[in-house]
C-alpha cells in the first residue's frame, strides 16, 4: 500500500468538509475487505461486524488529525487490525501473533511438498498435475476453484491465514504486516510460504479429481 | 544445481525478492530447464493472484444506514463546536 495519493487528499478534504457522500463511498469502498480482515481476528460474523463499525467511529474521531503519512486505506486497516487484535484476545480466539515459534502450528506441513513426490535425487519422481487455469486470470474465472480457495482459506491454522489474507487478499507488504502482527520478517515469510503452498496443494488435488 | 525439492522450499524467497543474486540465478536457471518446476511456480502464482481476486464480503444496508447516521451525527458535532469557538480578535 503507498503513501497517500491525490485521490485520498481530495477524498479527505470531502469528509471535513461534511460531505456525506464521500463517506458513504469510503465505506462502500472499504467496508467488504475490512470485514474479511475483521474475520480473521474474531470468532463470528457479529463480532467482524462490531469491529468494523467500531472502526468506522474511530476513522471519524481521528479523522481531523490524520496526517496522511500513509494511505487512508492503511491507516483505517490499521486501526481495525488494533481493535480486532483487543476483541479477538478478549474473546480468547486468538493467541497472539508474537507468540509464533519454531515448528509452528505442526511440524507436520513444515515439508510443503509431500516428499514422496521426489526421488532420492530430489527430482519430482510425481510432478505437479498440471491445472486448465494455471494463470491468474483463468483461475479467478472459474467459480468452482475460487469457491474451494475461499474453503481451503478458512481451513488454515490461524496465524498461517492471517497471514496470507493480509498479504495476498489485501495486499499488504510484508512490513505492513509484521509491524501490525508484531512479528520478525522470517516468521512471516516461513507462515506465508506454508500458507500458499498448502493452498496450491489443494487447487492441485481439485483440478487433479475434477478436471483429468 | 538446486533440486526440485529445494526449489519449492524456497519458492516464496524467490517470490518475495529475499535472495542473493546467486540464489535468484541458481533458480531461474533451474526452472528455465524444467518444466514441472515451472508448472509449480506458474500453479503458485495463480494461487496468489486467486486469493488477490476473492470477493469482498458483503456490507448489509443496516450497516450502510447506521454509518450515515454516525457520519451525520459526527459532522453536527463539529458545527456546533466550530459556533462555541470563539472569533478570533
Amino acid at each position: 500500500m503507498a503513501n497517500t495519493n491525490s485521490d485520498d487528499t481530495e477524498l479527505i478534504a470531502r469528509l471535513r468538509a461534511g460531505d456525506g457522500d464521500a463517506f458513504d463511498a469510503l465505506v462502500t469502498k472499504h467496508h467488504g475487505r475490512l470485514k474479511r480482515l475483521a474475520r480473521m481476528f474474531v470468532s463470528t460474523d457479529a463480532s467482524a461486524d462490531e469491529v468494523v463499525q467500531d472502526t468506522w467511529v474511530a476513522v471519524l474521531a481521528g479523522l481531523d488529525t490524520f496526517e496522511a503519512r500513509s494511505a487512508l486505506g492503511t491507516w483505517i486497516s490499521r486501526i481495525l487490525v488494533n481493535r480486532a487484535k483487543t476483541k479477538g484476545v478478549r474473546e480468547a480466539r486468538t493467541t497472539p501473533l508474537s507468540a509464533i515459534g519454531d515448528g509452528d502450528e505442526g511440524s507436520d506441513d513444515a515439508a510443503v511438498v509431500d516428499a514422496a513426490r521426489f526421488g532420492a535425487n530430489g527430482k519430482w519422481s510425481a510432478p505437479p498435475i498440471r491445472w486448465e487455469d494455471e494463470t491468474p486470470e483463468k483461475l479467478v474465472g472459474n467459480h468452482e476453484a475460487m469457491a474451494l480457495l475461499e474453503t481451503e482459506l478458512r481451513q488454515l491454522p490461524e496465524r498461517q491465514r492471517v497471514i496470507v489474507v493480509l498479504r495476498d487478499t489485501l495486499g499488504w507488504t510484508s512490513e505492513e504486516v509484521c509491524n501490525a502482527l508484531e512479528i520478525n520478517e522470517t516468521n512471516q515469510r516461513v507462515l506465508l510460504h506454508r500458507a500458499r503452498s498448502r493452498l496450491r496443494a489443494r487447487l492441485e488435488a481439485h483440478f487433479a479429481t475434477y478436471e483429468c | 544445481m538446486l533440486s526440485c525439492q529445494e526449489v519449492t522450499e524456497i519458492i516464496t524467497d524467490y517470490l518475495e525478492g529475499r535472495m542473493s543474486l546467486s540464489d535468484r540465478l541458481r533458480f531461474q536457471m533451474h526452472v528455465g530447464m524444467c518444466k514441472h518446476c515451472r508448472a509449480y511456480l506458474r500453479q503458485m502464482k495463480a494461487t496468489i493472484g486467486g486469493l488477490g481476486q476473492l470477493p469482498d464480503e458483503p456490507m448489509p444496508a443496516d450497516v450502510r444506514d447506521e454509518m450515515r447516521k454516525r457520519f451525520a451525527a459526527w459532522n453536527d458535532a463539529r458545527r456546533a463546536d466550530a459556533k462555541k469557538k470563539p472569533e478570533p480578535t
